[in-house]
């Protein structure tokens, strides 16, 4: 009983950070139909300012987590209207090179301005405790983490199914020349789309950097983690990513906990069978994928 | 733009350049120095480096009235084929008389082959599998190994009344290693080994392995971690999950290396580790050690892999004095074979046997010191041999 709980408590949480770290990707990727394979940058990037803030500022982390966030917001949209919007209509391959030159780039800039070692985002003395659960103890920042990724996913997907912005973005994905010349502003749809895709991947980088740290590898290390969660999740649903990172989660915590020694085998082996069960993942948007 | 007229002159000129150097640099002693220069591992290349030429620079730019140069070669990371190939251009083209550096053990494997060959004396300064000097007999170690450092650290565990330890290793080459000697020698003393977790080298959530750890009913947890990211996220989870706080005491060696331990912060207070190199080593030597390396660059570390840089230019000085400056490898490596000094870790030696180094383990805990957490010593083990290679 107690093995299953812990199973069930890390599992969520660890999870949960999975769902944050990813949950921008799902965004560019998955809504926009776009391969930016620069995500782990822009999330590296969003964790260096945090990092920056709290520790060489002396910043607050509550003050630090907007800021940061803001900061790769607006790096997101600069990029998007600057290069990334005449990369829509080239091929996969394109976007693919581009963008993992883009994060090639990022790394070895990060590296020759902060240098190789891993950099630590401040906490405030509220997320530096645990918490007593009652049977064991959990890190605060965790709890603060499975609230984040909870709101995050609720309002996106409230965003993109509720309101007239997620029916333009919609349009704009799946006709653009349709919703044009039905006057919806495409262009702006977009750019905002990519900076709010790049803002939560910046809130990944802060939020997970307490199990994902920050270093200048980080822009690739992580990437393979977050494909897997937005390719299991269906392309498109925000929704469909979370249930992905959170069963993936739980399915890695299992095998730390029952057969470590097997490595991250059934984290792969279960990402196999949901594809193989749903190859369009498990909460695809519509047929167009 | 390389005209048909200008490029025979543009080849002339190099051709005259590269010969000219040559000629100039013949009477310098060459040394090639193996590490990863770029890369995730970039830093220990800047650890071998500082620690290199602070010891050049100390000795007033010179090794026994020699000039020497130092040739460095990125080999990126664990890249056994491009570190022979490297290697083999080192001592063809380059001519080198000595190679130092090898953070990894199958790199240092691979040109085993390369240095008994060409008689090349080549000293490690960090590779710690124990088997690397029994490859060729031009091998010399101014590290560690696991054995080394583990079996003084279980000796003690087991006079702390400490029966029952579970070891928490990073399941690859050197935690194996560390798994392995703690439970030989900690079941020899008569303790036992309650579990072996074994996490993958991926591992980015530790709690999973933490909560097993505090589960086993052990009083101690044995770990073994490769630095950076995991150490910290190790370290984070074993105070997180409240493992002080229900008395598993944590027991390591390179963990809290001074590369990563002011990033623990306070977290770290108490961390109980077994090691022979400690910046707060108290010593004439070590200052002297600290001081030349903040000379050459004022945030330069001084931890394991700077000071075994440093020691190996040492050993590689001595033979230099030994052969005059000759190349001379089987003359050079049996001067060294006697070597004793004193090291910034201590009194060390070479074993005649092994040609590795023996030097005192040392207790250590973690503390804080004018702001600064530090390695503070609390009990010499004494001289320690490498166990590993008297299986």
């Amino acid at each position: 009983m107690q093995l299953l709980a812990n199973v069930l408590v890390d599992g969520l949480a660890y999870g949960m950070v999975l769902f944050v770290i990813a949950v921008g990707l799902s965004v560019t990727l998955g809504l926009m139909r776009f391969v930016n394979l620069s995500h782990g940058a822009f999330a590296m990037i969003g964790g260096y300012v945090a990092a920056l803030l709290t520790r060489e500022a002396g910043w607050s982390f509550w003050l630090a987590l907007p800021a940061a966030v803001a900061t790769t917001g607006l790096l997101g949209a600069a990029l998007e209207a600057l290069v990334l919007r005449h990369l829509y209509r080239r091929s996969e391959l394109s976007q693919v090179l581009f963008t993992i030159g883009l994060t090639f780039f990022l790394i070895a800039a990060t590296n020759a301005l902060a240098g190789p070692q891993v950099q630590q985002i401040k906490l405030p003395p509220l997320l530096d405790q645990s918490v007593d659960l009652g049977f064991r103890t959990l890190p605060a920042q965790r709890l603060l983490v499975l609230c984040a990724g909870l709101v995050v996913a609720l309002t996106a997907a409230w965003t993109v199914t509720r309101t007239r912005f997620g029916v333009w973005l919609r349009a704009a994905v799946d006709h653009p020349d349709t919703a044009s010349a039905l006057g919806i502003p495409i262009r702006a749809v977009q750019c905002a789309t990519f900076a709010v895709g790049a803002a939560l991947a910046g809130l990944g980088g802060v939020l997970g950097a307490e199990l994902m740290p920050l270093e200048p590898y980080y822009a690739l290390k992580y990437l393979v983690l977050v494909l897997v969660v937005v390719a299991v999740g269906g392309m498109g649903s925000l929704l469909g990513s979370l249930i992905a990172a959170l069963s993936l989660g739980i399915v890695e915590t299992a095998s730390k906990y029952l057969a470590s020694d097997w490595g991250s085998l059934f984290f792969f082996l279960a990402m196999a069978l949901l594809l193989a069960w749903r190859p369009n993942g498990l909460l695809s948007r519509g047929a167009r994928a | 733009m390389p005209s048909a007229f200008t490029r025979p002159i543009a080849v002339f000129a190099a051709v005259f350049i590269l010969a000219f150097s040559s000629a100039a640099s013949a009477q310098a002693v060459k040394i090639g120095i193996i590490g990863p220069f770029s890369g995730p591992f970039a830093h220990y290349g800047t650890l071998f480096k500082n620690g290199a030429e602070a010891y050049v620079a100390s000795q007033g730019g010179k090794l026994a009235g020699k000039e020497v140069e130092l040739i460095y070669r990125d080999t990126g990371g664990p890249n056994p084929g491009q570190t022979k190939n490297l290697v083999q251009e080192l001592i063809v083209k380059d001519k080198v008389d000595y190679l130092g550096g090898f953070v990894f053990t199958p790199n240092a494997f691979a040109v085993a082959p390369l240095i008994q060959q060409s008689q090349t004396p080549t000293v490690i300064f960090n590779a710690a599998t124990s088997a690397i000097t029994d490859k060729s007999e031009f091998f010399l170690r101014t590290s560690y190994t696991l054995w080394q450092v583990t079996v003084p650290l279980a000796q003690w565990a087991a006079k702390q009344n400490l029966k029952k330890v579970v070891t928490a290793v990073t399941d690859y080459g050197p935690g194996i290693d560390a798994e392995t000697a703690w439970k030989s020698e900690f079941t020899k003393q008569g303790g036992t080994v309650v579990e072996s977790i074994r996490m993958p080298i991926s591992t980015t959530d530790f709690a999973p392995f933490v909560q097993r750890i505090k589960a086993s009913g052990a009083q101690a947890v044995y770990t073994f971690l490769p630095g950076g990211p995991p150490n910290l996220g190790f370290v984070k989870a074993y105070n997180e999950n409240g493992l002080a706080k229900a008395g598993i005491r944590f027991l390591g060696t390179a963990e809290t290396d001074e590369f990563d331990l002011q990033k623990f912060g306070d977290a770290a207070i108490g961390l109980t580790t077994a090691f022979h190199y400690s910046a707060a080593h108290e010593s004439q030597a070590n200052k002297q050690f600290i001081a030349a390396l903040k000379k050459r660059d004022p945030n330069a570390i001084a931890n394991y892999a700077s000071v075994g840089a440093w020691d190996g230019m040492y050993v590689i000085h001595k033979m230099i004095e030994a052969t005059g400056g000759q190349k001379d490898g089987l003359k050079a490596i049996a001067s060294a074979r006697a070597l004793q000094w004193e090291s910034p870790r201590g009194p060390v030696r070479i074993d005649p046997k092994t040609r590795h180094i023996v030097q005192n383990v040392y207790l250590r805990s973690v503390e804080k010191a004018g702001g600064q957490l530090v390695n503070k010593e609390v009990q010499s083990f004494g001289p320690q041999s490498d166990y590993g290679l008297d299986k």
